[in-house]
């Protein structure tokens, strides 16, 4: 292992320290993949801008960084994880926390909730439900590119459950906050297995949050099955301070009929990569891939979405925005791969983006590949200025400019918050996106969590 | 009201306008004709205070006070209204929004509480049938996916709103077939009081048949070559404006 890259090995070394421990809590099931990944994290490494997918992000601004804690709790650590419990008071949900990854010991680790409906931590369901787990876990992530993903699958031992029986339909959202807090620089991994069976209704909403000014580095790992005929949105709202680093890759499979949307709201953060990987895996899925960021100072924001069409007659849109300030960067990567067979195929896919300063950055690539014939693509970016023509049609009308500049950013903004479903969600997110843009929101004044207390 | 004093303007350098004086007094309209390139929507643009247009020389006073120094939107509030020749389109911001916020701007200006929500809806649903505007279209964002005369119905539509002393129309009656002309122009007489004035930008007599001037003036190469009453526009609209040209250069020659 002498010939690992330094960071690589840093990692490597962290996996020696760490797996003894890791093992003895998680199910033979998951401690099966382990070895086989961390093999190819050493082959593969930590991405670097050679890589085609990583190539306008640098990581090394945390990654070459001693963690010296990699986060495995303590009994303690879950009793102070309980006090993190609250109602979501603005927000008809269901609220579920994480606590650096892990599930707290609450409730038995497992809820239950109307229509059958499962919610709790994976290291939990995979001692009592093996079933399930074996037919879906490690099933829908695809590893072979990214040496983070094969981290985390050899390191990750805990993370939220969710399972949605064929045809239940849960009217209110379900709400994981995932929070990260410690007292020094900490590394930590989860990984989140969703299952929602056919014909079911399921809406997720995940909320990034640090609460401690040290530096954070997560790298987490969801996978999402998505039955026939099954309807499910996710939404991830991020608001993590400037020295957290949030990696997160989402593996959504889709069977036939199905329709996804998923929606990814960066509002702050230092470095934040999102992978979206949308697989049509079945004849007439639908999937929408959403994103919008707002960044200033020195954050970065990269979002990378692959749409995987496999199957004929699938639909797949994508749009993503973002507003860059101050010497903000953005990357913008978004890929269509559409098979020989996948005839009929529609994909859609428009990434805009606002630079306010000549100091911010948007990198931003379209990558098509089509093999099938009978295909409707399109692909369009854009990176500019706000439009000063719209600027002085509202200052001729009485509206001042800095009020006019916030409005047009704000509608920018909302061409895509305009897309999530439920509608005090929606107000909701317009509020935040509102007081973003106005520079009045603080890492805790958007926290949907009252941890007042 | 407004007092322009040889006012010359340029873009990128090149002189537009070359020396105007006009005055507009409390009840008038005028009306400002020209053939194309003639300078009317860079007057429309100056007094509205768009940036691209630099003044060079001359004054222009708008009830008292010194105009070309005051910010757009202070312009606005002071009463001045624009309505555009090509109105802009702004995806995501709605018209309830919108109109809410500049209504509210105007009545800070003066000393008034912001209107509540259902006051001002009902503003809106009563200016609404003042223009025969679609109601949907006020959910709608601003002029986005509207027709070319659903943009023009709505300049008439905020004019209504805003109750302007002073309204510049530049080539309202651009684009529009006569149904909606004789709704645009029903909405600005309608408006009309003693107390206000309007200049209305035009290049066709057309909207003169709606809109009756007090005041015609004909606006060639940057001057006001010709300031008569209405007639003038009727005589434009049979001869054409190259009997202006050919009057001018005569001039000139002399």
């Amino acid at each position: 292992m002498n010939t690992l890259a330094e960071r690589t090995e840093r990692y490597y070394r962290l996996y020696e320290e760490n797996i003894r421990k890791i093992t003895e809590s998680s199910v033979p099931y998951i401690n099966s993949f382990r070895k086989d990944a961390i093999t190819g994290f050493c082959n593969t490494g930590i991405p670097t801008r050679k890589s085609e997918s990583y190539r306008y992000t640098n990581l090394d601004p945390f990654f070459n960084h001693d963690y010296k804690n990699y986060f495995i709790p303590e009994d303690s650590d879950f009793i102070k994880a309980e006090q993190f419990r609250c109602d979501v008071a603005d927000l008809d949900a269901y609220g579920v926390v994480l606590l650096n990854g892990f599930y707290p010991t609450i409730n038995g680790r497992m809820r239950e909730l109307p229509g059958g409906i499962l919610i709790g931590s994976l290291n939990e369901a995979a001692k009592k439900f093996s079933d399930k787990i074996e037919r879906h876990y490690g099933k829908y992530v695809n590893s072979s590119s990214d040496g983070l993903v094969q981290l985390n699958i050899a390191m990750a031992s805990d993370g939220v459950f969710i399972y949605v029986p064929a045809g239940a339909v849960l009217k209110r959202p379900v709400q994981v906050v995932n929070l990260v807090e410690s007292e020094t620089d900490m590394f930590n991994q989860h990984r989140n297995l969703i299952i929602v069976e056919d014909n079911a209704d399921f809406t997720l909403i995940i909320c990034d949050h640090t609460l401690s000014p040290v530096k954070f580095l997560t790298n987490a790992v969801t996978e999402v099955y998505v039955g026939e005929n099954a309807h499910f949105d996710i939404m991830r709202v991020q608001n993590e301070h400037n020295n957290a680093c949030k990696i997160t890759h989402t593996f959504i499979h889709q069977e036939k009929s199905s329709h996804v949307s998923s929606n990814n709201i960066t509002l702050h953060g230092g470095l934040v990569r999102n992978s979206t990987y949308h697989y049509l895996g079945g004849e007439g899925a639908e999937s929408n891939s959403y994103g919008l960021f707002l960044a200033d100072k020195f954050q970065h924001v990269d979002n990378y979405v692959n749409v995987d069409h496999a199957f004929p007659n699938c639909t797949s849109n994508q749009l993503f925005k973002g507003v860059l300030d101050d010497m903000a960067t953005g990357a913008f990567n978004g890929r269509i791969y559409v098979h020989k067979d996948a005839q009929g195929t529609t994909a859609y896919q428009k990434n805009n983006n606002i630079l306010l300063t000549d100091d911010a950055k948007m990198d931003t690539k379209p990558q098509l590949e089509i093999y099938a014939d009978d295909v409707k693509c399109s692909h369009g970016a854009t990176v500019g200025r706000l439009d000063d023509d719209a600027l002085f049609y509202m200052q001729s009308r009485g509206i001042n400019k800095r009020e006019a500049l916030l409005m047009l950013m704000f509608g920018f903004a909302h061409e895509v918050i305009r897309n999530i479903k439920v509608e005090a969600l929606q107000e909701r997110m317009d509020n935040l996106v509102m007081q973003r843009l106005k520079g009045e929101l603080s890492r805790c004044a958007s926290c949907m969590v009252r941890c007042d207390k | 009201m407004l007092v322009i004093k040889n006012l010359r303007a340029a873009i990128e350098g090149k002189a537009i306008l070359k020396g105007i004086t006009l005055e507009v007094k409390p009840g008038e309209i005028h009306a400002i004709m020209g053939p194309n390139g003639s300078g009317k929507s860079t007057l429309a643009a100056v007094l509205a205070g768009r940036e691209f247009a630099e003044v060079t020389e001359g004054t222009v006073t708008y009830l008292g006070r010194n105009l070309l120094e005051m910010a757009p939107e202070d312009r606005s509030k002071e009463g001045i209204f624009l309505g555009f020749q090509y109105p802009i389109e702004i995806p995501g911001v709605s018209m309830v929004n919108f109109m809410k916020t500049a209504v509210n701007e105007h009545r800070k200006h003066k000393g008034l509480e912001p209107l509540s929500a259902s006051d001002f809806l009902k503003l809106m649903r009563e200016k609404k049938e003042l223009v025969e505007i679609d109601s949907k279209l006020a959910n709608r964002s601003v002029n986005e996916g509207f027709s070319g005369g659903e943009k023009k119905k709505n300049e008439i539509f905020q004019m209504a709103i805003l109750e302007p002393k002073l309204a510049i129309l530049d080539e309202t009656d651009s684009g529009l077939d006569i149904d909606a002309l004789r709704i645009v122009a029903n909405g600005v007489n309608r408006l009309k009081r003693p107390d206000n004035a309007a200049i209305v930008i035009t290049h066709y007599q057309r909207l003169l048949d709606y809109i009756v001037p007090d005041v015609v003036h004909v606006l060639y190469d940057g001057r006001i070559v010709k300031t008569a009453g209405k007639e003038l526009a009727l005589e434009l609209e049979k001869k054409g404006y190259d009997w202006i040209k050919q009057d001018v250069e005569k001039k000139e020659v002399l």
